[in-house]
């Protein structure tokens, strides 16, 4: 079976430090192994195409997100998760940890998925939406719509909604 | 002896695999890389990185927490 006979699709529609992991780590690996592959970036996932990213995480209406804290594992109650201060607390600790344990920063794994040749497609829609300019996102991506997306995913073998 | 040796110890997932993939592309045709990483998850990586993308895992072991791989450059 040739590798290349192969290919992957990823909608992109969140933008948080943490779900901003599975599209990129898939997307590159994707890339290593041989299939082309293109993400769409939507809503949420739109801003993880600006040239400046400061990923943030939150607690708040997640109970399995638990950090590993003096031996054990801690979740924080919503209410706490709402004290200004408290998300970007979670965030710094969260960027140590990842330091930490080797994994991947999120530009790091976005620069890779452009020396992949990746295609990235932003959101027309979201950017009008949202008010972002094309001029803040990073070099080399395509505009389009759904009818775009939906081109590439009826040629993808693979086809990710994350 | 490997053409070239790839040290992906500390690295975790896909680092092993990206860094992998960049470093074969300095090996020559039949030549070999030989990777060393301290991932366990590498161990199934290696082996579905190289049967989706042709390439050859001559060997892997294990010693004191470092694992070795050795991949031939087929494609």
């Amino acid at each position: 079976m040739s590798a290349e006979e192969k290919s992957m699709s990823i909608i992109v529609t969140k933008g948080s430090l943490d779900w901003a992991y599975p599209p990129f780590i898939l997307a590159t690996t994707a890339a290593a192994m041989g299939l082309p592959v293109t993400m769409f970036f939507t809503f949420y996932g739109l801003p993880l195409l600006l040239k400046k990213l400061n990923l943030q995480v939150t607690a708040a209406g997640n109970p399995a997100m638990k950090m590993p804290m003096m031996g054990m594992h801690m979740g924080l109650p919503n209410l706490v998760t709402a004290i200004p201060g408290v998300d970007a607390g979670c965030s710094v600790m969260m960027k140590n940890l990842i330091k930490k344990k080797g994994v991947a920063s999120i530009e790091d794994l976005r620069e890779m998925a452009v020396e992949a040749d990746v295609r990235m497609i932003a959101c027309q829609m979201t950017l009008d939406l949202f008010e972002y300019d094309k001029a803040d996102m990073i070099e080399g991506i395509d505009i389009g719509g759904a009818a775009t997306y939906i081109e590439v995913a009826s040629q993808s073998d693979i086809n990710l909604f994350i | 002896m490997a053409d070239h040796t790839l040290d992906a110890k500390g690295l975790n997932c896909p680092l092993p695999i990206l860094k992998a993939r960049k470093a074969l592309k300095e090996v020559p045709d039949d030549g070999t890389l030989e990777i060393l990483a301290t991932d366990p998850g590498a161990v199934a990586d290696f082996e579905a990185f190289c049967r989706q993308t042709g390439n050859e895992l001559l060997e892997h072991s294990e010693d004191d927490g470092v694992y070795r791989f050795l991949i031939k450059k087929v494609a």
